[in-house]
């Protein structure tokens, strides 16, 4: 496959086609399957986060040092020249002049955009505040994939907080590229935003809307939850959404053969512990598939041929 | 032919005519017409054959830049431009909704990053059921254009 990622920003979702998400994914599985550590010798990577994400930043640390790159960076922006006044430009600037690819995490949404205007060097973005996760987004569709063999006309049920959670919104997004059909399960103030639906209406994607897991379990091949924070609601009203919007192995029991549950992690209480031991859980697995989407982006981004 | 002039001729400059009754004013805030020193002449609320009210504003020896014309094309897309001189149209063109606006507004969205960096803010402008939806190129946030405005 041609490598049109090659010396690319990778910044939002939205800027992939189904050629390049399938570019990704072809690659993510080859590094899976034979290790590559020669794919960034020689290759410096600014690892730049200007707000704490463990979990993210030991993925991409992960994924460069799998394929033999070097790091520089920061891992708290609390300690940088941000807090002495310098602008995101300016240091963004200067970094990218030490480095071979800039890989970023940053509170304010647009932040990758800008800096990929001020970087001389391929700027990652690993997540711009409520705005894009694009490498999240891309491991969810790996592990999709990986579940299922395939990733086109699947049907998939979001559940939780589709109203805040960036990654249901990228993933959705993604997910028409390959005419998914979709169920929405959420509390009425957290539902799916309507320019998300807009978005899909355009497209022709078909979803619906149903408030109950285990009337759906058996409809769907992938159910993604997400967590819905207890402060957005009173003590009763959380208790109400707790009874319907956590999954538990009693909701399964008419699931299909091939169900896989998806969460980005980390869970709080929204997938009972005991659904661990199910075939159908796989959020760990999600989790793992993390080093090799971010490790196929970094190789296709510093490689013409991968 | 009894036509009865509601606002004065004016012998050189643009005459802003078919603006949507209520928006006049809006591109008198916006442009800041008020602020500088050419004598404008204002109607509000007229009778239009084909709007049935219209708002059109007449500005003496000034000539409208790219930029303030996207401005215009975002309120009053109806509107057309007739630049005059010696009380004659010379030129006349209707308003297009532009595919940007480039460091017109600032964003809506107090989060986006352009509110703290040294960069132009930067719409692309596309029509949702009627209304002009303007989206964020740093962001992605989409605003409706009134949100945008009428920061
Ligand atoms: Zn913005």
């Amino acid at each position: 496959m041609e490598n049109r990622l090659y010396k690319r920003d990778i910044i939002s979702i939205a800027d992939f086609d189904r050629n390049d998400l399938e570019l990704v994914l072809e690659t993510a599985a080859q590094l899976k399957n034979s290790p590559r550590p020669d794919l960034l010798k020689g290759k410096v990577i600014a690892s730049c986060f200007f707000e704490a994400s463990t979990r993210t930043r030991l993925s991409f640390e992960t994924a460069v040092q799998r394929l033999g790159g070097t790091l520089i960076g920061f891992s708290d922006g609390g300690n940088t020249s941000a807090k002495k006044g310098e602008t995101l430009a300016d240091s963004v600037n200067i970094i990218s002049s030490y480095t071979d690819a800039f890989v970023m995490r940053h509170p304010q949404e647009g932040s990758a955009r800008l800096a990929s205007e001020f970087s001389s060097v391929p700027v990652i973005n690993g997540g711009d505040g409520s705005n894009q996760h694009p490498t999240q987004t891309l491991l969810d569709l790996f592990s999709i994939r990986e579940c299922q063999d395939k990733l086109d006309g699947l049907k998939i049920a979001f559940v939780g907080d589709l109203k805040y959670g960036r990654t249901v919104h990228s993933l959705a997004q993604a997910l028409c590229h390959f005419g998914a059909e979709f169920t929405f399960i959420a509390p009425k103030a957290l539902t799916m935003p309507d320019y998300i639906l807009e978005e899909l209406d355009e497209k022709g994607i078909k979803y619906h809307f149903s408030d109950s897991i285990e009337e759906t379990a058996p409809k769907v091949d992938i159910i993604y939850m997400t967590r819905v924070q207890k402060e957005r609601f009173d003590e009763t009203e959380y208790k109400h959404i707790a009874s319907r919007y956590i999954l538990n192995v009693d909701s399964l029991k008419d699931a299909k053969d091939n169900l896989k549950i998806l969460h980005p992690l980390p869970r709080v209480d929204e997938i009972a512990v005991e659904v661990d031991k199910t075939p159908y859980a796989y959020y760990f697995q999600q989790a793992e598939n993390g080093v090799y989407a971010r490790q196929a982006l970094l190789a296709l981004v510093l490689n013409e041929v991968v | 032919m009894r036509k009865k002039l509601q606002v004065e001729a004016i012998r050189q400059g643009t005459v802003i005519d078919h603006i949507p009754a209520g928006q006049g004013i809006k591109i008198l805030d916006r442009l800041q017409l008020l602020d500088s020193n050419a004598s404008i002449t204002v109607g509000f609320n007229l009778p239009s054959k084909d709007q049935g009210h219209k708002d059109i504003i007449k500005v003496t020896n000034r000539m409208f830049s790219e930029q303030e014309a996207n401005q215009l094309a975002l309120f009053a897309p109806t509107a057309t431009i007739n630049v005059i001189d010696n009380y004659e149209v010379v030129d006349k063109f209707k308003m297009a909704l532009p595919e940007s606006l480039q460091g017109a507004f600032s964003c809506p969205n107090s989060n986006c990053i352009t509110h703290n960096e040294p960069v132009d803010t930067h719409f692309s402008l596309r029509e949702h059921k009627g209304d002009v939806r303007l989206k964020c190129r740093y962001c992605e946030k989409s605003f409706s254009k009134d949100i945008v405005a009428e920061l």
